[in-house]
């Protein structure tokens, strides 16, 4: 391990990894900032760039990168303009934005700061703690305990949709499983579904996916209904100190949420945004009376714990991407996404076989909350200068960049009219409020579960893979329990509810 | 039961079990017709898994087109229902661009189409400054152009086709 964690520091603090790491974050804290663009939307404008470095080190580095850089730029833009970016930073909102209200803009992006630093570097030490240990049990998984796995992933991800949207999101992880499903699998020398069109022979481009299933319609929205971004200027942030006793005050909050945020995170499906509700929610039911008072007006504490949570949650959901390559949230597919086109199979073997991947991106977690801290807050200023660059402007840019992205993967002009095709469809999906990460997870799953189940139908003869391995068995009943429970509760409350109403 | 009206989701998940049930139909009835016969032997065939998700798929759109599963209506961050008052002009005139731009990108060349898609990109979203339009799409052009080509080392052709003629 400590060999290893050597290798990846060598990896990570090249020049080369330096540079890709701070322009990652700065890149991310650009972009995230602008209301309406997500950070999903952020790494697939970024996933061409990534790749055609060639090294999938320096890709991932990048990508994280950018992934922490927009989360930050999302709270940059929550505080500021009650605008959030990104949905992880939706909670910061609550409190930050009444500071600003206030005149203490510079104090509440600080907290910010500090707060995200400190749950990203927690989380960065959690994460190197229970990565190897959860990768060595993995070792112990056949082709039907992964099979199960992936199960249990895509179930976790419907049952968090939220009340009532379970089965949609389980329509749309089929609708994405059944999209993999097109072209010449590596199992079955077949092409399926192609209809006779030989671009579809290789199977949809994972990038164009992507693409279309955030980018664009983000962008459609932002066309749609142009939200007012008020005008940022200097004077606005300044005085970006905090007192030794606030930073007393907060530093428990911190510690809470930073290991509460990463656990959440690493569960599949979960993920920042939930981190960040619930991390702000529990600390105003533990806060003293006088300072719940405070939670939702300004209060430092209600700021710090949906930064803490959100960036520990970022970190968490490395976890399953790292060690078993089931990735828990849309990001985190489009990383594993991102991989595999590296020619890079994430899973337990990553450690073993290429630890100088796996170490320099826990490496370059810290370099990134760092540059964070120490490069972003106090550009702030001027980076929130972006927040003025009229939308005329803007909004070609990003349409052009998703065109540019699905372009460059395939040399394809045919791909750019499938990425019309499917952003439009996504757009309509999204109106209808079809969830749209589980379809894409699906999709960047759907070769993988396939290939497992296939295996183990041919080791095993048929089904007899499910009662025979208990392990696997007892996988695929967790996944129907998380499928079925939220509905069983949506209904028993239902009933409770009815019957109170028949008494009146 | 109540009578309820088809909203905007029954009706997506409408389409969608359509889209299910012809992926179903070439999945169970098309599909194992040119199978080998050493291949029949095999538990699982090139068309098992797709039989699985078809009927997933008609399973869970079947339950959301009826309303088995209640649900609170949930207006997100546009309501479909007052799509006219939303800028939908000018969305449709982006999207018409994207499709104009896929279609001219070779026979264009990089430069050309590119700029061009910027500027009428801004047009078409109401800028009517041409004198900052035109040098920010142009500048833009060839500095993403530099990018992709010399760093990433990605060929793009930079002109319209009638340049490499002969070539």
């Amino acid at each position: 391990m400590l060999e290893g964690m050597l290798i990846g520091l060598q990896t990570a603090l090249s020049i080369k990894m330096l540079i890709v790491v701070i322009g990652g974050c700065l890149i991310g804290t650009f972009i995230g900032m602008l209301p309406g663009l997500g950070p999903m939307s952020i790494i697939a404008i970024m996933i061409p760039v990534a790749i055609s470095m060639g090294d999938p080190a320096a890709a991932l580095i990048l990508l994280a990168g950018v992934y922490y850089g927009a989360i930050f730029g999302g709270s940059t833009s929550s505080i500021l303009l009650n605008a959030p970016g990104v949905a992880g930073t939706v909670a910061t909102s609550f409190d930050g934005y009444p500071m600003t209200r206030q005149g203490k803009a510079g104090k509440a992006l600080t907290i910010a700061a500090i707060s995200s630093f400190c749950g990203g570097t927690i989380g960065a030490i959690l994460l190197m703690i229970f990565a190897p240990m959860l990768s060595s049990v993995a070792l112990l998984f056949h082709s039907a305990e992964y099979f199960a796995l992936m199960i249990v992933g895509l179930s976790a991800i419907a049952a968090f949709a939220g009340t009532g949207q379970v089965s949609k999101a389980v329509l749309m992880t089929t609708i994405g499983l059944m999209m993999a499903t097109v072209g010449q699998g590596a199992l079955f020398n077949t092409p399926r579904f192609t209809m006779g069109i030989m671009d579809l022979q290789s199977g949809f481009g994972f990038i164009t996916l992507a693409m279309a299933m955030f980018a664009l319609p983000e962008a459609l929205f932002l066309i749609l209904r142009p939200r007012n971004i008020a005008e940022v200027s200097n004077g606005d942030i300044k005085n970006l100190r905090i007192s030794s006793s606030e930073m007393r005050s907060i530093a428990p909050v911190i510690g809470r949420q930073s290991i509460q945020g990463f656990f959440i995170g690493v569960l599949p499906g979960a993920g920042a945004t939930i981190a960040s509700f619930l991390g702000w929610a529990v600390e105003r039911n533990i806060a003293k009376k006088e300072e719940q008072d405070q939670f939702g007006k300004g209060s430092i504490k209600g700021l710090a714990a949906p930064e803490t949570a959100n960036n520990a949650a970022c970190t968490g959901s490395f976890v399953p991407l790292l060690t078993l390559g089931i990735p828990g949230s849309g990001t985190t597919a489009i990383l594993l996404g991102a991989l595999i086109a590296l020619n890079v199979s994430p899973g337990p073997r990553l450690m073993l076989d290429e630890p100088q991947i796996f170490w320099s991106v826990i490496i370059s977690m810290y370099i990134g909350n760092l540059v964070l801290l120490v490069l972003n807050l106090p550009l702030i200023p001027y980076i929130a200068k972006v927040l003025s660059v009229p939308r005329n402007y803007l909004i070609p840019f990003i349409m052009f960049f998703t065109l540019m992205g699905a372009y460059i993967g395939q040399n394809n002009a045919t791909e750019l009219l499938l990425l019309v095709a499917f952003g439009i469809c996504a757009t309509a999906l999204k109106f209808a409020n079809f969830p749209l990460a589980p379809l894409l997870i699906g999709f960047i799953l759907g070769g993988m579960l396939e290939d497992n189940f296939s295996r183990s139908m041919q080791l095993y003869d048929g089904v007899a893979f499910i009662w025979e391995r208990p392990m696997t068995l007892g996988l695929l009943i967790i996944a129907a329990i998380l499928i079925v429970l939220p509905r069983w509760r949506a209904h028993r409350a239902r009933n409770q509810h009815a019957e109170v109403a028949d008494g009146d | 039961m109540e009578v309820r009206a088809l909203t905007l989701d029954r009706w997506t998940a409408f389409i969608l079990m359509g889209i299910c049930l012809l992926y179903g139909y070439t999945a169970w009835f098309n599909m194992d017709a040119g199978l080998a016969p050493f291949m029949q032997r095999n538990p699982i065939w090139p068309s098992t898994f797709p039989k699985l998700l078809s009927l997933i798929g008609l399973f869970t759109s079947f339950i959301i087109l009826f309303g088995l599963e209640r649900s609170e209506p949930v207006i997100g961050d546009i309501d479909y229902r007052r799509l006219h008052e939303y800028k939908l002009g000018q969305a449709i005139g982006m999207l018409v661009l994207m499709v104009l731009y896929a279609l001219t990108l070779k026979p264009l060349g990089f430069l050309v189409a590119t700029a061009s898609f910027l500027i009428l990109g801004a047009y078409i979203l109401g800028e009517r400054k041409w004198i900052i339009m035109i040098p920010v799409g142009v500048i833009a052009t060839f500095c993403v152009w530099y990018l992709v080509s010399e760093v990433l080392e990605i060929y793009m052709r930079p002109l319209p086709l009638i340049f490499k003629l002969g070539s």
